[in-house]
């Protein structure tokens, strides 16, 4: 292998999918050209962040404007000064993730006592939660401690989770779950 | 980080201890590499001999749990070679600090401990102080009760054979590891440490990152390029998920959640804000006022900030809410409902059998995941009977990262956007969509119940985050950020009603601003700054990478925190070949300053670690938990009945609980072996989303346990031998990987032998990949932070 190391950069930036796995038997060459037409036809390019550990690595997501418009390939950005188009193989393997048979995609619930998932509608599942939620909180609510200072809490719902989401969704979720009360309220930073 | 990943090329020596960034981090090794193309050296001191060890310079085995031994036999040999760099150590820590007469330590304990409450009176620890209420000084670092000499006294005891004996390491090894390491004192080195949940996970894991830190301050490593104390986080978005406040003792960024006994606002500002009285400390949480109105404005934009605190919850004073207390309380039924959200605790939490169990006590509990998960379908795992269980279970698939749009905060403060790709498979939706969905049910039943239970914080709730019914990340983030609510002038500048907040400089405590997170303050202002995408620099910024177009980082786009004590009290920096910062004709330039003001021995010039109350970083550190100094206590489980720094075996303070999935076993003849547990590169926490990727999963099919040669011949294991691996509390199988990364150590005058096993893996999928490591695992915390003992624990292993 005669390749110098920064030639070899260039070279991985663009083909990270094939060099993550298949080692470096190939002529990148080749290979390269021929992924990025086949990446770039009929596609849209949008940029993300890996959602796997904290290095924080740029992404390239390409995304077919035909179709069912799903993603086609996810690979390194090369202009993300952190990564600089490479991935580990969890990032290299987002496309994977993504387009997988093996998602859940519809909501599943299972009664009490029940040995099994029944399929449900998000409509129903969302009233049906915040039913319970409000049963729970009406019927526990602390409005004053043993002490008689006011408290205003609730103690009969715990919440976990999570540095898998979004600062946005973070936010909105910590708000929800302080206006009704929670105290109980703990993620993975924790562990 | 006090820094970030880019600047890990700056440095002249990189330690790693407790994070092996080669497989857990690879793409950060790519910095570490270029270091080391620099002529930088790489520190690897692990247990096992790690792909990072691999590429290490220097390589040193300690065994688990035994890390504040190793430093504190570190910093006594900074101490007694004199490798500090004294001009840092005496104008930036407390090491001149003159502690109060009522700090004693004696055999293993501090003063102030309460046996019967398990915890100290941390006011005994407190500085002396002054007339005019200012802490007592030594700058000639004489005083007997100065923090140099009592930290030199305290570390006398960590001699190299003391260390040696208890960590395992062989003396000439910690003497050469220490001189590599502390020739970064020189003022114009630079090292840098990196550590990951191998020193948080541990009954002394505060402790731990105290020790390293005040490494660190005696090297003068902290604010410099190249230099800090750097977690290696575990995830995206745990930067950002903590920053946001989820967690039970903080309120988005870092303002501590309201106890019982602060029932106005008032009070709670008087508890909770620090006072200096020293006039060349900024001590910046003084503000925190004005970021608890900003927030209180943000989630309840009608109500005054005084009426708005009355309806925050309040935690009772002194009570634990925290990971490893909340399944103990829901083992012990007290919840109803249970939301796991993003997570997957029946294979993630310490002793997590335990867990499973308490999820059978629960009425309903919803789960959001993108895959089945241990913790959704628990109900059906090893040993449960579906019929006996009466939870209902609410499971809602959300979509993956790339198909949404938001941003999330990476280890080195980085805000980054990113936009969506393809939309959400199949239906799924965002995470965001599905909390505003929720609560826009839940708000709709108060308003309707006129008997409701308390609505005012519900219906009340700033719920503006949506446009035309859809979760709205811009409109979050833009709130996040904060806004005027009513016109205000600031110095010369107006600002009217709706104009985003520049800085958290400019936050009020009058109810004039909101900001749903100071800290954030600045990210999303005449435009997102987080979806920045500029990478000029100017030449001083260029020669350590600085990137300050790039995203956005907290706090104010400072890049490299604490950068004040990278330049001398004249403003000039230490190390002139990688500036931070400089004071060039009356202003600063570089990266932003920790702050304005001009540099400390300017008659204007302020101290340089603007968030402690008294301006000095802290070598002694009073608001701990566990001790003001770290203290080697072993881990709850160990090997050995003593050890040579005290006849305190454990930390007095540690969380523990007591029942009977509570197994413990220390020197127990049927658990001779510690174990560990820890990542493989291909496998992402408890394996939710890794498990269900083919190409990962391949790589690395199932559960496995690495253990010695020596230790395979005395069980008789072969590599590739199913094998059972129990510990006092369950029992699990794994395929053995014998292999000389593992080796004997030799502590206290035994043979220890250690195995490790990942924590990936759990009974849902795939089929005959194992279960979770944590079956193994202990439910013993911190005392400061409650986060458990993962690190360090007892088990056998024998062929299955
Ligand atoms: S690609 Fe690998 S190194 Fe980069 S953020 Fe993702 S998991 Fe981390």
């Amino acid at each position: 292998m005669s390749l110098e190391r920064r030639e070899f950069l260039k070279l991985s930036a663009a083909t990270v999918a094939f060099t993550a796995f298949g080692g470096l038997g190939l002529d990148l060459t080749t290979v390269q050209a021929a992924a990025d037409l086949s990446k770039l036809k009929g596609s849209k390019q949008t940029t993300s962040v890996c959602c796997y550990c904290s290095v924080g690595c740029g992404l390239i997501v390409s995304t077919g404007l035909e179709g069912k418009g799903r993603a086609v390939n996810v690979e390194g950005d090369p202009d993300h000064p952190i990564n600089e188009g490479s991935l580990c193989p969890k990032g290299a393997s987002i496309w994977q993730l993504t387009e997988n048979d093996k998602r859940i995609t519809k909501v599943l619930y299972r009664a009490p006592n029940s040995d099994k998932w029944q399929v449900k509608s998000y409509e129903w599942a969302l009233d049906e939660i915040a039913k319970r939620v409000k049963k729970v909180r009406d019927a526990a609510f602390i409005a004053k401690d043993a002490k008689g200072q006011t408290v205003n809490r609730l103690e009969a719902i715990a919440s976990v989770g999570s540095a898998a989401m979004d600062n946005e969704e973070c936010w909105i979720y910590q708000q929800m779950l302080r206006a009704l009360g929670l105290t109980y309220i703990e993620h993975q930073a924790r562990i | 980080m006090t820094n970030h990943w880019i600047d890990l090329k700056n440095s002249d020596c990189i330690f790693v201890i407790g994070s092996n960034p080669a497989e857990n981090h690879p793409i950060s090794f790519k910095w570490i590499m270029r270091a080391k193309d620099a002529g930088g050296k790489l520190i690897c001191v692990d247990p096992r001999f790690t792909k990072t060890a691999g590429k290490a310079d220097f390589y040193a085995p300690i065994r688990s749990g035994s890390d504040i031994a190793f430093f504190g036999g570190f910093i006594s040999y900074i101490l007694a070679n004199d490798l500090m760099f004294k001009d840092y150590v005496v104008n930036y820590t407390n090491a001149s600090f003159i502690v109060g007469d009522a700090y004693d330590f004696k055999d293993g304990m501090f003063s102030g401990y309460n046996a019967e409450k398990k915890a100290y009176d941390k006011s005994k620890w407190a500085f002396a102080k002054d007339e005019a209420g200012i802490v007592k000084k030594d700058p000639s670092l004489q005083n007997p009760r100065c923090v140099y000499q009592l930290m030199k006294k305290h570390y006398e005891r960590y001699t190299l054979k003391a260390v040696s004996d208890i960590t395992g390491c062989a003396q000439d090894k910690l003497e050469q590891c220490y001189k590599l390491y502390g020739a970064t004192g020189a003022p114009e080195k630079t090292g840098t440490m990196l550590y990951a949940m191998g020193q948080t996970q541990h009954t002394v894991g505060v402790q731990n990152i105290r020790a390293m830190s005040i490494i660190q301050l005696l090297l003068g490593n902290i604010g410099v390029a190249g230099g800090g104390i750097n977690a290696l986080r575990g995830e995206a978005n745990v930067q950002g998920s903590t920053d946001q406040g989820l967690l039970f003792h903080i309120l988005p960024g870092y303002v501590p959640t309201p106890a019982a006994s602060m029932q106005e606002l008032k009070t709670y500002n008087e508890k909770n804000t620090p006072v200096s009285k020293d006039p060349k400390s900024i001590n910046w949480w003084g503000n925190r006022p004005k970021y608890l109105a900003s927030y209180l404005k943000a989630i309840y934009p009608k109500q005054k900030p005084e009426d708005a605190y009355k309806w925050l919850p309040k935690v009772e004073d002194g009570k634990d809410y925290s990971w490893l207390t909340l399944f103990d309380e829901m083992y012990k039924g007290a919840f109803k409902g249970f939301f796991a959200w993003g997570q997957n605790p029946a294979a993630s939490t310490a002793n997590c059998g335990k867990v499973r169990e308490a999820m059978t006590k629960l009425d309903w509990m919803v789960t959001v995941n993108i895959f089945d998960t241990e913790t959704a379908s628990f109900w059906k795992g090893p040993g449960m009977d579906p019929k006996k269980i009466k939870t209902e279970v609410f499971f809602l698939p959300c979509c993956v990262s790339i198909e949404k749009e938001g941003s999330i905060s990476n280890s080195g403060r980085w805000m980054q956007w990113r936009y969506p790709g393809p939309a959400p498979l199949g239906g799924t939706k965002p995470d965001g969509d599905l909390i505003y969905e929720l609560f826009e049910k839940i708000k709709g039943l108060y308003a309707k119940d006129k008997k409701a239970v308390f609505p005012d914080p519900i219906v009340n709730l700033n719920w503006d985050i949506a446009t035309n019914h859809v979760f709205d990340p811009h409109k979050v983030a833009k709130l996040i950020n904060g806004y005027f609510l009513s016109e205000k002038t600031i110095g010369d500048k107006t600002y009217k009603a709706g104009d985003p907040v520049p800085s958290f400089a400019l936050l009020q405590d009058d109810g004039s601003t909101c900001s749903g997170n100071w800290i954030y303050a600045g990210s999303y202002t005449d435009k997102n700054m987080a979806a920045r995408r500029d990478k000029t620099q100017t030449p001083m910024q260029e020669k350590i990478g600085l990137y300050p177009g790039w995203t956005w980082c907290w706090p104010v786009n400072r890049r490299i925190i604490y950068n004040r004590a990278s330049v001398d009290p004249q403003g000039k920096p230490y190390q002139p070949t990688k500036p931070v910062i400089e004071w060039q004709d009356g202003k600063w330039v570089g990266d932003v300053p920790d702050g304005p003001w001009p540099p400390m021995a300017d008659e204007k010039g302020k101290y340089a670690f603007i968030m402690t109350t008294e301006g000095f970083a802290q070598l002694y550190g009073p608001g701990r938990n566990d001790g003001p100094f770290p203290e080697h206590y072993e881990p709850m489980e160990c090997p050995i009945p003593e050890h040579p720094f005290s006849k305190v075996l454990n930390n007095p303070t540690a969380l523990k609980f007591t029942g009977n999935r509570e197994g413990h076993a220390s020197c127990d003849p049927r658990f001779p072996f510690i174990c560990s547990t820890y990542r493989v590169t291909e496998h992402w926490q408890t394996g939710v989303m890794t498990r269900w990727t083919p190409w990962l999963l391949e790589a690395e099919p199932q559960m496995f346990v690495e253990m010695s040669p020596e230790l395979a011949a005395l069980r008789g294991i072969k590599g590739g031998d199913k094998c059972t691996v129990e510990s006092a509390r369950g029992s699990l199988w794994a395929i053995a990987i014998v292999t000389e990364r593992m080796r004997p150590m030799q502590v206290m005058g035994q043979t220890v032998h250690m195995v490790g096993i990942p924590w990936h893996f759990g009974w849902v999928y795939p089929k005959d990949g194992g279960d979770s490591a944590n079956l193994l695992t202990a439910s013993v915390g911190d005392p400061n932070t409650g986060i458990p003992e993962t690190k360090a624990f007892m088990v056998n292993v024998k062929k299955a």
